[in-house]
């Protein structure tokens, strides 16, 4: 079995170099899709993982760690200028990461899951201040244009937004780049060493997960009354469809 | 205009927010007005339009379409302006409530919903850009259209049925679909099979305690924080034992 940290690289980088640009490609434009354009939600977890493990094969593993993901989008509202993780970007590198060892339908390797979620998490908190700094950009981009601002010129407004957008897209497409390629090679090494049983790894992952989704409905739909008590009872619902259609 | 719309945000900053975005939406209906792009009408109106402006992204088209219609018909800048500071509030907070608290949320857990019935991954990740995207391009378009129509009159549009009351039966929708999508989901994440064994009935034991755990340390820490946290002592775990 290969475990040491020079086998890791040795086995690795040359799998990982022909995939860093299309996912670079793909990374950016689905940080674009946050905010920038077109704000279709392509950039969703349960899509963006999902094309990122389509894109290198295994697509069912990029769904899995999607949906997982997708359970933890749930809880932030991306309400105007406030701070929230950046989901677009970071399922690309979390879907990639979980096809890892696996092609076609087959699910995630224990390992890979796991980190591919922990690496989504981190990736999504780094691209939420990385949005940050991009809006800080634009601000000093546009300061010492406010005055062609003030005075209509097309070509500034144009300009202004061009650059913004330019600016996300490569934004996006660097974060992709820089999280894959040490998250891929950190599930490499913890899966080829990883010592929990698979279906007790995703058990954990998944409770975890469904357990931020749970408290998300619980309180997002808070306002608007009865919705706690439709939610409870379709939940015991839900629970039961899954023990009878098994 | 449409196509414009979805790139409103292309620019924004936190000097002057969306600004820039409406003046870029607004601006091939300035076009219009007398003396075209090289005409003074043209450039006031543009700068107007790039001031500081607040609003949610797809409401935003509702504010477009308004904004321009006033420009085009030409009606006096201190009442533009006026009118523009007017807009902001309203569309921020419906917005808010309908899109991101409501809409987003629930085709969210129809996609888990779809995912835990045991659909194939295109099935999951089109269906669910199908029906968010019907919700958002219905609304720019509504928005851009209305707003052109009504003009100085928008705040009629904003009584819109959908905009007063979707965000409550979305809302209860959401809570529905997500009762049934969580058992459904996690019992395909966890990789089927029987739901009586000792993980699944684990897992549904460990759910809803953690999640009340969540809830009661609500405001002190973010559900994905503490996922993070947990997930880094599992990984260690797991790998150091």
């Amino acid at each position: 079995m290969v475990t040491s940290l020079a086998d890791i690289l040795g086995q690795q980088l040359p799998l990982l170099l022909p995939q860093l640009l299309p996912l670079a490609m793909l990374a950016g434009l689905l940080g674009l899709d946050v905010v920038s354009f077109p704000q279709a939600m392509i950039s969703r977890p349960i899509v963006a993982a999902t094309l990122a493990g389509a894109f290198l094969g295994a697509p069912v593993a990029g769904l899995m760690c999607g949906a997982a993901l997708e359970c933890l989008a749930l809880e932030a509202l991306p309400v105007g200028a406030s701070r929230y993780p950046e989901w677009g970007s970071a399922s690309v590198v979390a879907g990639a990461v979980s096809t890892l060892g696996v092609q076609g339908g087959a699910l995630p390797r224990p390992g890979a899951f796991a980190v591919s979620v922990l690496v989504g998490i981190v990736t999504a908190w780094i691209g939420g201040t990385s949005m940050i700094k991009h809006r800080q950009l634009i601000a000093s981009f546009a300061r010492p244009r406010l005055g062609q601002l003030a005075e209509g010129n097309r070509r500034t407004v144009i300009g202004l937004q061009v650059f913004g957008m330019t600016a996300d897209l490569a934004r996006g497409a660097v974060l992709g780049v820089a999280a894959y390629v040490p998250a891929a090679l950190l599930a490499a090494w913890c899966d080829a060493r990883w010592s929990v049983d698979a279906a007790l790894t995703r058990a954990i992952v998944v409770t975890a997960v469904a357990a931020v989704a749970a408290t998300a409905v619980w309180k997002d739909f808070h306002a608007i009354s009865g919705t706690r008590r439709l939610f409870l009872l379709s939940l015991s619902v839900g629970t039961i469809l899954v023990v009878i259609g098994a | 205009m449409l196509l414009r719309t979805l790139a409103i945000q292309g620019s924004w900053n936190y000097e002057i927010l969306v600004g820039n975005g409406i003046g870029f939406c607004v601006e091939p209906a300035l076009r219009r007005l007398p003396g075209g792009i090289d005409g003074p009408a043209y450039r006031e109106a543009l700068a107007r339009q790039c001031a500081y402006f607040n609003a949610h992204p797809y409401l935003a088209a509702l504010a477009v379409g308004s904004l321009a219609r006033v420009e085009v018909d030409q009606v006096a800048p201190v009442r533009i302006e006026r009118f523009r500071t007017a807009l902001c509030g309203p569309l921020g907070s419906v917005g808010d409530r309908l899109v991101w608290a409501s809409w987003l949320p629930a085709c969210s857990l129809l996609a888990l919903l779809v995912f835990g019935l045991g659909a194939p991954p295109v099935g999951v990740a089109v269906g669910f850009l199908l029906l968010y995207n019907i919700g958002h391009l219905g609304l720019r378009d509504w928005g851009l259209r209305a707003g052109w129509r009504h003009g100085l009159r928008v705040a009629s549009a904003l009584g819109h049925p959908v905009l007063q009351h979707g965000p409550r039966y979305i809302g209860r929708a959401a809570a529905v679909l997500g009762g049934f999508a969580l058992p459904l989901a996690v019992h395909r994440a966890i990789g089927g099979g029987t739901p009586l064994a000792p993980i699944p009935v684990g897992v549904a034991i460990a759910t809803p305690a953690l999640a009340v755990l969540l809830l009661r340390a609500h405001g002190r820490i973010e559900g994905w924080r503490a996922v993070l946290w947990l997930l880094v002592l599992f990984v260690l775990y797991s790998v150091v034992r």
